[in-house]
């Protein structure tokens, strides 16, 4: 084990980062702007349709989610898809890189990014509506973490397509549709069946359930931890044997 | 001394087309070694197999004793490798990409000093992208270099390089090869070759046509040499019976006269003896563009 390669490489990652506004915008701001614009709508009044929740409330765990989507959907296949197109990764593969340090170190980053933007949310939540605090903290992080499971693993599944062009596009459509049907736009009990259906084979559908049950209080379908882990274990299975360097 | 490099029938197909067809040849440590050849004559290919970055399908492979496809892990920490068709990332600067890449080995070169031994010293905190083609080529370079190989392949290094710069680039490969480095040097560029290497291999539609020092090559496949001078004197025919003169041409005033062995150490002589001291007398020996030309019916850049 190296520890110096994992951690160079995070930081240089980590630094590559930040030199990007679009991915800036897009992770820390984009997920803000939308709960403070639902909070503008709704208030944070308890109310039947949001499970007789506040919805602000209602929406904080959902945006957690909503920030890794960002991260999986998005920064990570078009940063990984970047590499590949330019060269990046071909150099890196020639080079004594370790290839865990490579990955591991897109891991710490996405880590980082999901979890500045998720402190950013209930930092914006809390000055503007006083979010209710989370029930179990511990079931959050978990939560919180398992969320980062399924997005990364669908990111390096993203990442197989093999133009950026492509990734851009599957990826946008992705986020928008979850955003939109997964629990951080309009409550599953509006929706009309139809809606309902596609709700149902969406990822993040999933683990806007499973970050809800502890902030909320409710109780934790279990069926859901386990639809999430199948869909990471899948889509990690997948993409370890597509992936391409070059 | 156990050779860096053997390859033994190395052999790669793209559909039925062998891009390597049945390569042999031997790397010995601390040497220069050139693979020459034009674009598509299997160069790249063959130096992406022995890296382990592509599969080859057929013949036996050694790099420092390793199989560079199951021991790529090990191989890569002690070869270095400066790649045609790469890149860093656009908005990492010089001394952030020379810190990476010298962290994914202990023991690896101090990059400060790389960054002023290949002139990068004032663009040390200048991003990728803005780094011009050359300058760019020598941060390629200093990162193959940058983990102490014992092993370093240079792909078309000078490609984007003034001819200073190139000259520099020259200085400092042999430099880092008498520092202990073995040095694999793929390049289209004959007088590269001719000045660097210690030996060169002739690529040639997937084979090698040709393989010896610069100056074996030369003197098998080029005999003739070509002697010139100028001479008000009409009458040279003389000259002809002088050991190792073939022919003879006289245009105006310049004679030129072709021959092999030490002609123009014995036009030199007859020369003299016959009263003539032309001030001009010179010779063009024949070069590894001229080799390259009579193994394969073309010149280096056709």
């Amino acid at each position: 084990m190296n520890a110096r390669a994992l951690l160079t490489s995070a930081w240089t990652e980590a630094k590559l980062f930040v030199r990007e506004p679009m991915t800036v915008l897009f992770t820390l701001v984009l997920p803000l702007l939308f709960l403070l614009v639902l909070g503008g709508v709704f208030g944070n009044k308890p109310n039947s349709a949001w499970q007789g929740q506040g919805p602000v409330n209602f929406y904080v765990p959902a945006y957690l989610g909503l920030v890794w989507a960002s991260v999986g959907l998005l920064v990570l296949p078009l940063h990984i898809v970047r590499y590949r197109e330019d060269g990046v990764l071909r150099r890196l593969r020639a080079s004594a890189a370790p290839k865990w340090a490579i990955f591991g170190s897109q891991a710490i980053v996405a880590s980082a990014i999901a979890l500045v933007g998720g402190a950013v949310l209930i930092a914006a939540a809390e000055l503007t509506y006083h979010v209710r605090a989370p029930q179990s903290v511990a079931g959050v992080l978990g939560a919180w973490l398992l969320a980062g499971i399924v997005f990364a693993a669908l990111g390096l599944l993203l990442s197989c397509v093999p133009t950026s062009r492509g990734v851009l596009g599957a990826g946008l459509g992705l986020f928008f549709v979850m955003m939109m049907l997964s629990g951080s736009g309009p409550p599953f009990k509006v929706m009309s069946s139809p809606l309902r259906h596609i709700s149902n084979i969406l990822p993040l559908t999933y683990v806007t359930r499973i970050l809800e049950a502890p902030w909320l209080g409710t109780s934790l379908a279990w069926t859901d931890v386990g639809v999430a882990v199948g869909i990471a274990l899948a889509a990690g299975t997948i993409a370890a044997v597509a992936f391409r360097w070059e | 001394m156990e050779p860096v490099i053997v390859a033994d029938g190395l052999t790669k197909r793209y559909g039925n087309v062998a891009v390597v067809d049945g390569i042999s040849f031997e790397v010995g440590r601390g040497e220069i070694f050139g693979i020459l050849g034009r674009n598509g004559a299997g160069k790249t290919t063959t130096v992406e197999c022995l890296q382990g970055l592509r599969r080859a399908d057929g013949g036996q492979m050694r790099v420092l004793g390793l199989d560079p496809l199951t021991q790529a892990a090990e191989l890569r920490k002690r070869i270095g490798s400066q790649l045609q068709e790469s890149a860093l990332p656009q908005r990492i600067k010089v001394w952030e990409a020379l810190d990476w890449f010298a962290s994914f080995v202990p023991g690896a070169r101090d990059p400060g000093q790389l960054i002023e031994r290949w002139g990068l010293s004032d663009k040390r905190t200048t991003h990728y992208s803005d780094l011009s083609g050359g300058q760019r080529q020598r941060l390629f370079i200093a990162l193959a270099l940058v983990n102490d190989p014992e092993l370093v392949f240079l792909d078309e290094m000078t490609t984007g390089l003034d001819p200073a710069a190139r000259h520099t680039a020259w200085d400092l490969v042999r430099a880092v090869r008498d520092a202990g480095t073995s040095v694999v040097l793929v390049t289209h560029f004959m007088e590269e070759a001719e000045r660097l290497c210690d030996r060169v291999a002739v690529f040639e539609r997937g084979k090698i046509v040709a393989l010896d020092t610069p100056g074996a090559l030369i003197a098998e496949h080029c005999k003739q040499i070509t002697v010139r001078f100028s001479t008000g004197l009409d009458d040279l025919s003389w000259l002809a019976a002088v050991a190792g003169v073939d022919e003879m041409v006289k245009r105006n005033g310049s004679v030129e006269v072709r021959g092999s062995g030490a002609v123009l150490a014995e036009i030199g002589a007859a020369l003299v003896s016959h009263g003539i001291r032309p001030p001009d007398l010179r010779a063009d020996q024949p070069n590894l563009e001229d080799v390259f030309l009579s193994l394969t019916g073309r010149r280096s850049d056709e």
